[in-house]
């Protein structure tokens, strides 16, 4: 099962490849990660989409995670309905006989056409992983040149806000 | 307020944290410092390699408690640590070295001796860091003390770029709270768990204890003893656990594991419930892992939440410092009674006693169990044991019975070769008063022979154990085993160690005959320096008994019964 896993970092040098040596070395596999400054100074946000068969092996991620000097707070969202998110810029072939259909494609995935070239559309859209995979099938008859998609990144649904409890600046 | 270069600095922050020796080694990138440490009262160990550094530093750490400090200069100097790190890593041992780095306008144009230090040990630390800031400096070397010591230990490595060290700024030493937001080396486990845990205990038949290096890391030794007098469980214990608990007192029933007492392993597979008490559950004590302690409930207390459920699944897992938990479940426990249990493992140790080398006739063969058995008799189970890595290491474990906590040292997670001698310098160092011996093996000790002359240099006093059998004993042992007997690249020349002792301002000795031990023994207490012992003995001895991995852990390869009786 794909585990949905948040951690706050903070924002040094290094930080992104001690997080990507970890799941190398443990052999934990990443799905994706995204990671971005957040509004607090000095504290990026990452989104780590990982692969855990067993429950058991998510806890021990976050165990890994947490023993991180530079991570502050780890989150499993898996089990909290997060709102997830990916978005993703696709390059495609379109010609004269062509382009109307995947215009049409486009709009009913709600993706937008960002650009038009002679032989090519550009196309961005955003929603749930699976939603851009399947986009990406019913681009295929038509070539795709070019694909680049974001990571997932998610925030959990509601009013809790789950970098609240327990707080992220904890001094000892 | 002063004004102070960041060489200075650095030794400021290392007097402040008690630190009384460096091992170390100079080079262009760390110049400043070593310039600066002259003026400090803090002593420099110049060993001959940088290895030998980081493992002294190490050796320092376990014997003592305290922080060892290893230092080297960039690229070469630093790269040479890394066997010392990753041993520190592997055995929860806390060290912090500190490496120059090229001048920071340079970083990243490979310049000379630059090497990315930091990307290189990122693996083998438990936190690292490259200063290239002199704002930055002191509270990055009070940083790394403090998580080197703190929580599951570990080696921490401060990489500290050239000008940096030259930089001069105003500074002055303010006590206050390390600030790490993201670490959190504390945690406890509620009243619940300890009551689930308690549960186990007083409801268990053939229960028994799994100590390990946890109980010697936080000092759990009294609550132990407090636990196990109580509920009347009996223990074993890790390699790295040996010394936690005293090995003549009569609930200990000795180590576990692939090298362990085969009384040991029949009892854990026989057991209703394991207490696994800063312990991790390696692939050496567990055997095969499908077949392990299948009738037993686990509880283990553990400080590094990451090793819960790592190996083993666990019933109940308290996560925090073994010390305080221990004081915190023992008052849940029942006073327990257990003979029938015990008598049952009693049992199995009479076959054991008839299988065990010592008590068999020599025939005029001296082997290492003879030696280190002698070795024990004569520093009355007292001294600071420091071993190599192979197969004295594991007769060490079987013929020296440690009553008290560190006065082992020995590389367990990593197996690093070349360990004992450059350890035992720093063990020495942190316990003058102890008297040390090294007991390794003729390969090992060719590795890092060379700091035979530190100690010369430094006036250092300890004895040299060689169990001299001729081969690469471990391997050679399981080429035995395994490979059907073919000895690939284990027969090993060795030098004259007596001549190479001499050469190094020790003294050598060689001993051949069991009746010599003793004399030879006796020689090196008595004569200052480093005395070195060449005990000639049995070439193609094996170990026993011997969990082959992936075996199940009561599967194990024994002693041939002696044909005769006698
Ligand atoms: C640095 C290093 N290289 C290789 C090994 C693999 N190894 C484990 S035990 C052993 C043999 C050790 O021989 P020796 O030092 O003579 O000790 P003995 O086993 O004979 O007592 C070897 C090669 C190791 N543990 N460490
Ligand atoms: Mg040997």
């Amino acid at each position: 099962m794909i585990h949905t896993i948040i951690a706050y970092v903070e924002d040094k040098p290094g930080v992104l490849n001690r997080v990507a040596s970890l799941f190398r070395r443990r052999g934990f596999n990443i799905e994706s990660l995204a990671v971005g400054h957040t509004n607090m100074a000095g504290i990026s946000r990452m989104t780590i989409m990982v692969n855990a068969e067993e429950e058991n092996l998510a806890k021990r991620i976050e165990a890994n995670l947490y023993k991180l000097v530079n991570v502050l707070r780890v989150d499993d969202l898996t089990h909290k309905s997060p709102v997830s998110r990916e978005l993703a810029l696709i390059k495609v072939n379109a010609d004269s006989k062509t382009r109307s259909e995947i215009v049409q494609i486009a709009d009913i995935f709600r993706a937008n056409i960002v650009d038009t070239a002679s032989q090519t559309l550009i196309l961005e859209i955003s929603g749930s992983a699976e939603k851009i995979t399947r986009l990406l099938q019913m681009l295929e008859p038509f070539k795709i040149v070019e694909v680049q998609r974001t990571g997932v990144i998610a925030i959990q649904r509601g009013d809790d806000q789950d970098s609240s409890d327990p707080p992220i600046f904890e001094t000892q | 307020m002063a004004i102070l270069s960041g060489a200075q600095i650095t030794m400021e922050v290392l007097v402040k944290e008690g630190v009384e020796h460096i091992f170390g080694y100079p080079g262009g990138a760390i110049m400043p410092i070593y310039d600066a440490m002259l003026d400090y009262n803090i002593h420099h160990v110049l060993t001959r390699h940088e290895q030998g550094a980081a493992h002294a530093a190490d050796g320092y750490a376990r014997a003592s408690g305290k922080v060892g400090v290893a230092m080297a200069t960039s690229g070469p100097g630093a790269t040479n640590l890394v066997t010392g790190i990753a041993t520190a890593m592997l055995d929860s041992s806390p060290i912090v070295c500190i490496t120059g780095q090229v001048p920071s306008q340079v970083i990243g144009t490979d310049a000379f001796q630059e090497t990315d230090v930091t990307g290189v040990t990122l693996p083998i630390t438990k936190h690292n860091y490259l200063v290239t800031e002199i704002e930055e400096l002191a509270d990055t070397l009070r940083e790394a003390f403090y998580i080197a010591r703190s929580g599951r230990k570990g080696p921490v490595l401060v990489d500290i770029a050239k000008d940096v060290q030259n930089e001069k700024i105003e500074f002055e030493w303010i006590d206050k709270p390390v600030k790490l937001p993201g670490y959190r080396p504390d945690m406890s486990a509620d009243q619940k768990t300890f009551q689930e845990a308690a549960d186990l205990i007083n409801n268990s038949e053939r229960p028994i204890i799994l100590a390990g290096q946890g109980v010697i890391a936080s000092g759990a030794m009294t609550e132990l003893l407090k636990f196990v007098e109580r509920t009347k469980i009996p223990l074993s214990m890790t390699l790295l656990g040996l010394g936690g608990f005293p090995a003549s007192h009569p609930l200990n029933l000795g180590m576990m594991g692939m090298h362990g007492e085969a009384w040991v392993n029949t009892a854990i597979q026989e057991a209703d419930l394991l207490l696994a008490f800063g312990m991790r559950f390696d692939d050496r004590v567990t055997g095969n892992l499908a077949n392990y302690a299948k009738h037993a409930k686990k509880i283990h207390i553990e400080i590094d939440p990451t090793e819960v459920d790592k190996n083993v699944k666990v019933d109940v897992a308290i996560v925090g410092d073994l010390r305080e938990m221990l004081e915190k479940l023992t008052p849940y426990t029942n006073e327990g009674n257990r003979e029938e249990w015990i008598s049952a493992i009693e049992a199995h140790r009479g076959d054991s006693a008839v299988r065990d080398i010592k008590h068999m006739p020599d025939m005029g063969h001296l082997y290492a169990a003879h030696v280190i058995h002698d070795i024990w008799r004569l520093t009355d189970g007292d001294a600071l044991v420091v071993t190599d890595v192979g197969q004295h290491q594991m007769w060490e474990t079987q013929y020296y019975h440690h009553d008290t906590p560190r006065s082992l040292v020995t590389s367990g997670g990593l197996g690093t070769m070349g360990f004992a001698l450059p350890a035992a310098m720093g063990a020495k160092l942190s316990c003058p008063d102890k008297e040390v011996w090294v007991i390794c093996g003729d390969g090992g000790f060719q590795m890092t022979a060379a700091e035979l002359t530190t100690l010369a240099q430094e006036n250092i006093d300890l004895n040299v154990a060689i169990i001299n059998n001729g081969y690469l004993g471990m391997v050679r042992q399981w080429q035995e085993f395994f490979y059907d007997g073919r000895y690939s690249a284990t027969p090993m020349l060795s030098p004259d160690f007596v001549k190479l002792a001499e050469a190094h301002h020790a003294t050598g000795i060689q001993v051949s005959q069991r009746e010599d031990v003793e004399t030879a023994v006796r020689k090196a207490q008595t004569t200052p320096g480093a005395v070195v012992i060449d005990f000639v003995v049995e070439q193609e001895d094996s170990v026993y008994p011997m969990v082959a991995t992936g075996a199940d852990l009561d599967d194990m390869i024994r002693r041939p019964k002696p044909e005769i009786e006698w």
